[in-house]
């Protein structure tokens, strides 16, 4: 006899389950023409590709699919044709990438700086060295904990070369551990752990005020970090929407873009975030 | 604890003024692990109890896969999935990767074996004598169905609500085959993951409470449902 009420709470379940599947939300979007842009976490995080993507999409139509990994899974994207354009911060790795000709048309857009954060007590001393390099090098000596973010990310390349021009063989080192996650969580657990790392400036700033972790080396050569744009070969994957990623990569390099990277956050942070670099070889930065 | 206080206040804020980006997450959210947790039920449902009512050689063997199926963990279906719909992998015709519909499919493929499980156990447990004597009584196959599913309705309401809490919080495979796409494929977990990552504490705090009430909602309509049939 109690058929009636279930029914009708059943059906209204349902009901309601189809309206919401109903809304005609943002799965209509799916016909349009695509672009996948594979991209570093720093640029997602630090919001300045919010602010440039919805441009672009209303300046040409195209939608663009931000998939925001670190530079090492953008790269391997892109070498499996799976992106049709990368915007990077790892130089070594994006030379290869050209070099084995997936990529193409590799061009500068911007650049900003690494830095070193450690806790205030500074246990290594570092505060006050002028080269980076050195600064790794007390580091080690100390055996002062180093988080690393050991996810072949842009920044972890970074902070392999500095070892590497240091020539310490951190890798198998008790004090250097590595968390295999992003800038952020990685800024947290060196907070959290009071240990060093080597951080992109604009996270940081980000992040700056739950942490309590110091700037105490930054504004040598060797920290500069600097992005690129890279188009896909077609000719390599043929299912490359060309057009699209071409499109995107000038788009970065405009006059209107490049204006608008040169004062993104600075009301925010108190400081540019990225320096625009268009048109500009790698050599001229940092002067 | 000031940041937990100023996630609440945020929440509040985010759900009373209708944020827009919020609402389109939020929506997504419930669209794309509704559709998930259907397609479970379908599948999940007949196939559980298809199995949980026959005899066949090597049957052990498959309930034990099911039961193994429940603890899927959801970043091996998010890589699977990605691979598999790679725009040069075997469904790269398809263009899904990156939709919401990728992330239907990857959350399908998570509740249906929960779904599978539950509701094999459910329709296990009723007494065997229960179909001899339904049957006796001039029922056709499927009435037999619909009265042993009406038996098992309880413990298949805790499928639902099983199935549907594994998809709605589950983040590893929606970032992996979604891509946390603005306004197109960023559900309410993924937009946690970034917004924490983001150092945006409290609007990431602010998201998880949106998730938390929507689970607990739903769970509450689900076990009003299920404790107002309770066999008294």
């Amino acid at each position: 006899m109690q058929k009636g009420p279930i029914h009708k709470i059943i059906l209204t379940i349902l009901a309601f389950i189809i309206i919401i599947c109903g809304i005609p939300g943002p799965v209509a979007a799916a016909e349009q023409k695509t672009i996948i842009l594979a991209t570093t976490t720093s640029t997602q995080d630090s919001g300045l590709l919010d602010v440039l993507i919805p441009q672009f999409e209303k300046k040409t139509g195209y939608f663009v699919k931000t998939i925001s990994v670190g530079s090492g899974q953008a790269m391997a994207m892109g070498q499996k044709g799976e992106a049709d354009v990368l915007l990077v911060h790892s130089p070594a790795a994006e030379q290869k990438l050209v070099a084995s000709g997936v990529g193409i048309n590799r061009r500068l857009v911007m650049h900003n700086d690494f830095i070193i954060v450690g806790p205030p007590a500074d246990p290594a001393k570092i505060k006050g060295i002028k080269s980076t390099t050195e600064a790794f090098k007390k580091i080690a000596s100390a055996n002062s904990l180093f988080l690393s973010r050991g996810d072949n990310s842009g920044t972890h390349a970074k902070e392999k070369e500095v070892w590497k021009a240091a020539g310490i063989n951190q890798e198998k080192e008790k004090w250097y551990q590595q968390t295999g996650l992003g800038m952020g969580q990685t800024l947290n657990v060196a907070a959290e752990k009071k240990g060093y790392t080597l951080a992109d400036r604009g996270t940081y700033l980000a992040l700056k005020k739950n942490l309590g972790l110091e700037i105490l080396n930054e504004g040598d050569a060797i920290l500069l970090n600097i992005y690129h744009v890279i188009e896909i070969n077609p000719a390599k994957w043929p299912k490359t929407n060309v057009a699209g990623g071409k499109a995107l990569a000038d788009f970065m390099l405009s006059r209107q873009t490049q204006d608008v990277i040169k004062t993104f956050g600075g009301d925010k942070f108190g400081g540019a975030l990225f320096f625009p670099d268009a048109g500009k070889k790698v050599e001229e930065l940092g002067k | 604890m000031d940041i937990i206080v100023e996630g609440l206040l945020k929440a509040f804020h985010l759900l009373f003024s209708l944020d827009r980006e919020v609402l389109t997450i939020a929506v997504l959210s419930l669209q794309v692990s509704g559709l998930a947790t259907m397609i479970s039920l379908f599948l999940g449902i007949s196939c559980g109890t298809a199995v949980a009512l026959t005899e066949f050689p090597g049957r052990n063997l498959v309930v034990s896969i099911i039961n193994a199926g429940m603890a899927l963990p959801p970043v091996v279906v998010g890589l699977f999935v990605t691979v598999f719909l790679w725009r040069n992998g075997p469904f790269g015709f398809l263009e899904l990767l990156y939709t919401p519909t990728a992330m239907v499919i990857a959350q399908a493929i998570i509740a249906t074996p929960i779904v599978m499980g539950i509701s094999l156990a459910a329709m296990q447990s009723l007494p065997k004598k229960l179909r001899l004597q339904i049957l006796a009584l001039g029922a056709t196959r499927l009435q037999m169905l619909w009265i042993l599913m009406r038996e098992a309705r309880l413990p298949l309401l805790a499928a639902v609500m099983a199935g549907f809490g594994g998809v709605i919080s589950e983040v590893g495979a929606s970032i992996m085959v979604g891509g946390n796409i603005m306004g197109y494929s960023r559900v309410l977990t993924t937009a946690t993951v970034m917004e924490t990552s983001r150092g945006n504490f409290d609007v990431a705090i602010a998201l998880s409470i949106i998730l938390l009430l929507f689970v607990f909602l739903i769970n509450l309509v689900l076990t009003l449902v299920q404790q107002r049939e309770r066999p008294r």
